[in-house]
């Protein structure tokens, strides 16, 4: 018989190695992000641009001045506020790719109380908006909970799904009872009464103290609480979560309900916000649910780890902006350098939890092989 | 593959193999040889790397070092591919087979072929079993086979691909003593035929009957090799568990307290509508353990559930003393104020929480007791300290996530927590199931403490001689129903065998 | 009687980017790679495939710089998910950023060296024409045979698939692989190797869709934002069609029929009497339906007895040594 074993003369086998400490991960990830900079670098330079100039601009350009901040911050504290909103079902280990067509509705709600009501008084009003943005996209989302619950629908194409649902209901909207009659025949809908704007402090949307006061929550959530407690067992297991007396249903769709709350919480504060000009149109999201998922999980589900990665985006989204005017790029450098730079970071998951053995000595026998060949 | 002189090479020769999982040394320097036309029983406990090591055999894991040789030649198994290659074979112990596709394809697949599916497969695969005097559809699905059929699957596609090395990782564990006999007969037959045979296994009377060598792993080391003929079950214990040992199990004797646990005519189905329990009636006293014996599958992980409130009763009655707990969930049989413990066969899959540390699991049942939105960990922790210490669980600290202990102490921390909870009845299913002895006695040990306390045990086991030892009463089951429920101490292994298959029944129990 | 032949011949046209997308999917799906990084293959795709046929004049060439992108975006997504093992959904989303990005920052550069159009030799080549023979059937001939030539590419691509899965040996691998990798390993099949390849070339099919975009929707002339959730469309396309790119045939021309419906339904409600509702509906509704539909197929099939077409395995990563 004819055996074709290939002698070579090393051998490289993957094994997983042993939990890391937290200090080394850490470095390891300082490690990601410097070379995930470096491939992006390269890629900088190939277009014959300084690569350490270009992410000079991109860092200061993103903070160089307040109008750079104040853009800055519009770009990171809805991307933070979602990608915690995404983290609650994912430490469920339920896959809510749904959070941009949440975030959506939560908007949709939003515009819908602040159109309805729009003569209650601004504190009364912005109040309304919320709840009604966290009730009817907690429920929007809620929706494929219980389709998980009741048929184990896959949770991901159906959120997927949803996403793209809401961006036409907008359309659906804009075209139809919603559309601005002063608009003079340009399908748009009106901007929302001023009753319904978000309050400013320090020239600045108050989202930010809404994303502070969410930090905070969130954190004591996932490992303080009972249901933060439920939703760490249950997505472990969840025979493990039955067998300990929990209602597995109620939990699964209690915690889609406030996941997707959340996103639709910050698509309430995006479309009453300075950074829309108030106005709900079909690029309300235009992505921000999408990466913020990239952001929740390379933020590890933590919120420490979550704000990180979103100022980490935002600099690189804003920063992009400004460095691709002062070195003739098209915008789209950042949509590239972003998914380089991901690559390289989710690459670098695999040296955290493997390694790569490199077994020199053990060189086929010769001989044997020969014999082999001859019989 | 033929060779000019079989007798005088090795078929598989393992020279100083080592095998790491993280920190865990699977397999320290082992040695181990086989020759064709020869059965090797490899011998070992729970957790001594028996299964590691074939798994280097069939290309599924790599060595971090040392040689093999396969008929002479050294060679590097990378993958599975090279091991079917090089005429190896392995029947896993848990079976590597496509659900949604049939018999032949499932035995075809593996082998070279055209580009296209043959239409002649089903013949070629039904020949050839008949030619084995196996029964088996070829077209079957195997999502619809049986655990024996499959296993029949899997034998097939050894031989269909020409093995002539057969590894069998406990092959017996899921049949019927007449299932093991005819796999046996299989088993001489091949080995008269040339083939080389690895059987893995802990049961030693299926050592002495079947195999012509025994090579003896302890700890990842290998210790010996015998000639079956010349050994005897003792000194196979000796050397498996590494000194000498009387392998004795007391049995406390207690004074019987009252009837804790009436089961009633209790019939469950499983989700395809097929009876897994059948018209079941017993009783469980205080201060008594309760054996359930049976060949795997017999229905003892649908019964354990049903009385724990995780599988839908179809018909009959559970009681708790007078309250029927039928229908209720955990919850609400835990609201009742029954103090129940059930340490299930999946430990890390139902009854611990696999990522979550020792101090979380221990706030598996408890966590809802304090008023207030928070779980209290500080009680938890002293709780988990408690634990270690007392069954002397070998971890880091107690914020060690629960996957990252062995098996022995993953049950530990199991039994701790169900025990520390004051139960009256404790439900056990395979509870040493991947343990090693010394693991296995501090188990029964902790269980005896609790018979002494008046606690009622319903203890499902797989090992009869360990059975017959600390049991008082020995329920069977077989497919489902009760074929008898004997005294321990006036039984012997033989009547329970008997029992097991159904060839004999005792009592009106089940009519 | 027109306006019925001229939907259905503009349902197909629309379709059929979809039945690349859906069958490349398919076939990645199969391999238990859950690539939700379709928009951005197809991006890539578009670019290659557009850039080649602008610089060269040749069709083939530009097909094969298609399929070239698309693998070679799913190569960097076979690389981290297979190989380094990283979350497939975020690993797909992040391939459809970066698609997107590549196709337009290198599209803008391309506009910004004079207006990319297609010469009149490409758009001849590119041009809907009757087959001989077939085309001149009454009804179906200008229906099933007037298309550009890259619709029936479409159509072999599905069928030689749908084949490749039935009847081969390597397609019987492909569903073990899919199903129970550890099974698959166990029989020796190179598991790695079976989903690169297969991802691979699911990849180049969903670049060539791409193309077909920006050669033949773009009017010759490149457009940024071409793709605009096509991609995202083909993935639901593959749910509705339950992983069999025979039934994608038919779902494509559905959702086709969807999206030329919007510009369609004032014929059709001019036409017929009892039609004259349609002109009324709102476009949103025509685009939404694909997804709602979508959404409905994936909640029905759940809730029938018996297991879902979608491979086992799909979604999660196979490591040999795994205990």
């Amino acid at each position: 018989m004819n055996n074709k074993n290939k002698s070579k003369g090393f051998r490289i086998h993957v094994v997983k190695r042993p939990p890391l400490p937290a200090k080394k991960v850490t470095l390891f990830y300082i490690l990601a992000i410097v070379a995930a900079l470096a491939v992006g670098g390269v890629f900088i330079l190939c277009l014959g641009v300084n690569p350490f100039a270009f992410f000079a601009k991109v860092f200061t350009g993103s903070l160089q001045s307040k109008m750079a901040r104040i853009a800055l911050m519009r770009i990171i504290l809805p991307l933070f506020i979602t990608s915690i909103g995404v983290s609650v079902a994912f430490k469920m280990r339920f896959w809510n790719v749904g959070a941009e067509g949440q975030f959506i509705m939560g908007a949709v709600f939003a515009c819908w109380a602040a159109f309805t009501f729009d003569s209650l008084p601004r504190p009364v009003l912005l109040v309304l908006m919320a709840v009604a943005a966290i009730i009817g996209g907690g429920l929007f989302g809620m929706v494929c909970a219980y389709f998980k619950c009741r048929y184990n629908t896959n949770e991901t194409l159906l959120t997927l799904m949803l996403n793209y649902i809401a961006l036409y209901i907008v359309q659906l909207l804009r075209d139809g009872v919603w559309r601005d009659p002063a608009a003079g025949g340009f399908p748009k809908i009106a901007q929302l009464p001023e009753n319904g704007w978000v309050y400013q402090l320090f020239s600045v949307d108050i989202t930010w103290i809404i994303a502070i006061v969410l930090f905070v929550v969130a954190h004591i959530y996932f490992t303080k609480t009972k249901q933060g407690y439920e939703i760490s067992v249950v997505g472990d297991s969840q025979n493990t979560a039955r067998y300990a007396g929990m209602d597995v249903n109620k939990i699964i769709t209690r915690t889609m309900f406030i996941s997707s709350a959340i996103c639709a919480l910050a698509g309430m504060l995006q479309v009453a916000g300075d950074g829309t000009s108030h106005t709900l149109t079909t690029g309300i999201a235009s992505g921000i649910g999408f990466t913020a998922i990239i952001v929740a999980w390379l933020g590890k589900l933590n919120p420490t780890g979550i704000l990180s990665v979103s100022i980490l985006f935002g600099i690189l989204e804003k920063g992009c902006g400004v460095a691709k005017s002062t070195f003739m790029l098209s915008p789209a450098v950042a949509d590239i350098l972003q998914g380089i730079i991901l690559f390289v970071i989710l690459g670098f998951d695999f040296v955290i939890t493997y390694k790569i053995v490199i077994d020199k000595n053990n060189k086929t026998d010769k001989k044997g092989a020969a014999d082999e060949h001859n019989s | 593959m033929q060779n000019t002189n079989p007798q005088q090479q090795f078929a598989i020769e393992l020279k100083g193999i080592c095998k790491s999982f993280g920190t865990v040394k699977a397999n320290d320097n082992i040695d181990l040889n086989v020759k064709f036309g020869e059965i090797l029983a490899l011998l070992g406990e729970n957790g001594s790397g028996k299964t590691t090591l074939m798994n280097m055999l069939s290309g599924i894991y790599q060595p971090d070092g040392g040689e093999i040789y396969v008929d002479g030649n050294k060679v590097n198994i990378q993958n599975p591919e090279e091991a079917r290659r090089l005429g190896i074979g392995m029947v896993h112990q848990h079976f590597k087979l496509v659900d949604v596709m049939t018999a032949t394809d499932n035995i075809t697949l593996s082998s070279k072929g055209g580009l296209f599916v043959k239409k002649g497969r089903y013949k070629e695969i039904e020949e050839l079993s008949k030619k084995y005097a196996f029964t088996i559809d070829p077209q079957k699905l195997i999502s619809q086979m049986s655990v024996s059929e499959k296993q029949t699957v899997e034998i097939l596609k050894l031989i269909y691909n020409g093995a002539k090395i057969l590894i069998l990782d406990e092959p017996t564990a899921v049949l019927t003593p007449q299932e093991t006999e005819k796999l046996f007969d299989i088993l001489r037959n091949m080995k008269k035929e040339g083939c080389a045979i690895i059987i893995i296994t802990h049961k030693l009377n299926e050592v002495m009957s079947i195999s012509d060598r025994v090579t003896i792993l302890h700890k990842g080391r290998s210790v010996a090799t015998v000639d079956t003929e010349k050994t005897n079950p003792n000194e196979l214990t000796e050397l498996m568990v590494g000194h000498p040992m009387q392998l004795s199990i007391k049995r406390e004797e207690c004074t019987e307290g009252e009837d804790l646990l009436h089961v009633h005519h209790l019939t469950l189905e499983n989700s395809d509508g097929a009876e897994v329990i059948k018209k079941l009636s017993f009783d469980l006293r205080g201060g008594e353990i309760l054996g359930v014996a049976g060949v795997a599958g017999s229905g003892q992980k649908e019964l354990c559930e049903a009385i724990a409130g995780l599988y839908p009763i179809k018909k009959g009655a559970v009681l708790y003393k007078d309250i029927n707990i039928e229908g209720k969930t955990p919850r609400e049989i835990i609201d009742l104020g029954i103090s129940m413990s059930f340490i299930p066969e999946d430990r890390l899959g139902m009854g611990l929480a696999a990522s979550l540390n020792i101090v979380d699991n221990m706030l598996l049942k408890t966590y809802r007791d304090n008023k207030g939105l928070f779980v209290d960990r500080e009680s938890a922790e002293v709780l988990a300290n408690k634990v270690v210490e007392e069954l002397e669980i070998k971890t880091p600290d107690v914020h060690t996530p629960v996957r990252q202990l062995s098996g022995g102490n993953v049950q530990k921390v199991l039994l701790g927590r169900e025990i520390e909870a004051n139960p009256s009845v404790i439900i056990t299913a395979y509870a040493v199931r991947g343990l090693d002895i010394n693991s296995s006695y501090t188990i029964y040990d902790a269980l005896n403490e609790q018979k002494k306390r008046g606690v009622g045990i319903l203890f499902i086991g797989e090992d009869l001689d360990v059975m017959l030892e600390l049991c008082d009463r020995i329920m069977v089951l077989c497919h489902g129903q009760c074929s008898g429920i004997v005294n321990a101490k006036e039984t012997t292994k033989d009547y329970l065998g008997l029992l097991m298959t159904a060839t004999v029944t005792e009592g009106a129990d089940n009519e | 009687m027109n306006t019925i032949v001229n939907f259905l011949f503009a349902a197909i046209k629309a379709g059929t980017p979809l039945l690349f997308g859906t069958t490349g999917e398919i076939l990645t799906q199969k391999s238990g790679n859950m690539n939700l990084g379709v928009e951005g293959l197809m991006y890539m795709g578009a670019f290659g495939g557009f850039l080649i046929a602008y610089k060269t004049d040749n069709l083939l060439l530009s097909l094969l710089a298609a399929a070239l992108f698309g693998a070679l975006g799913s190569l960097i997504y076979s690389f981290l998910v297979v190989t380094l093992k990283a979350n497939q959904n975020v690993t797909g989303l992040s391939l459809t950023i970066f698609g997107t990005g590549f196709a337009t920052f290198f599209g803008e550069m391309l506009i910004e060296g004079g207006s990319p159009k297609l010469s009149a030799n490409m758009t001849t080549i590119l041009s809907e024409k009757p087959l001989p023979v077939l085309g001149n059937i009454p009804f179906f001939g200008k229906v099933l045979f007037s298309h550009n030539i890259i619709v029936y590419l479409a159509l072999v691509i599905a069928v030689i698939v749908w084949a490749y899965m039935r009847f081969t040996r390597p397609g019987m691998k492909l569903k073990a692989v899919g199903e129970n990798p550890a099974a698959a390993d166990a029989m020796g099949i190179n598991v790695d190797l079976t989903k690169y390849v297969h991802t691979l070339i699911g990849g180049a099919i969903c670049g060539v869709g791409g193309a077909y975009i920006s050669l033949i929707n773009g009017n010759g002339i490149w457009n940024n934002g071409c793709i605009n959730g096509q991609g995202w469309i083909s993935v639901a396309l593959v749910i509705f069609a339950s992983w069999s790119s025979a039934k994608a045939i038919l779902g494509s021309l559905i959702f086709g029929a969807f999206t030329v419906f919007q510009v369609r339904a004032n014929d059709f409600a001019s036409e017929f009497a009892f039609l004259s509702f349609l002109s009324k509906i709102p476009n949103a509704i025509y685009v939404m339906l694909p997804f709602v539909i979508t959404a409905l197929v994936l909640i029905i099939s759940s809730m029938k007895e018996g297991r879902s077409e979608q491979p086992a395995s799909c979604g999660t990563n196979y490591y040999r040594e795994e205990r």
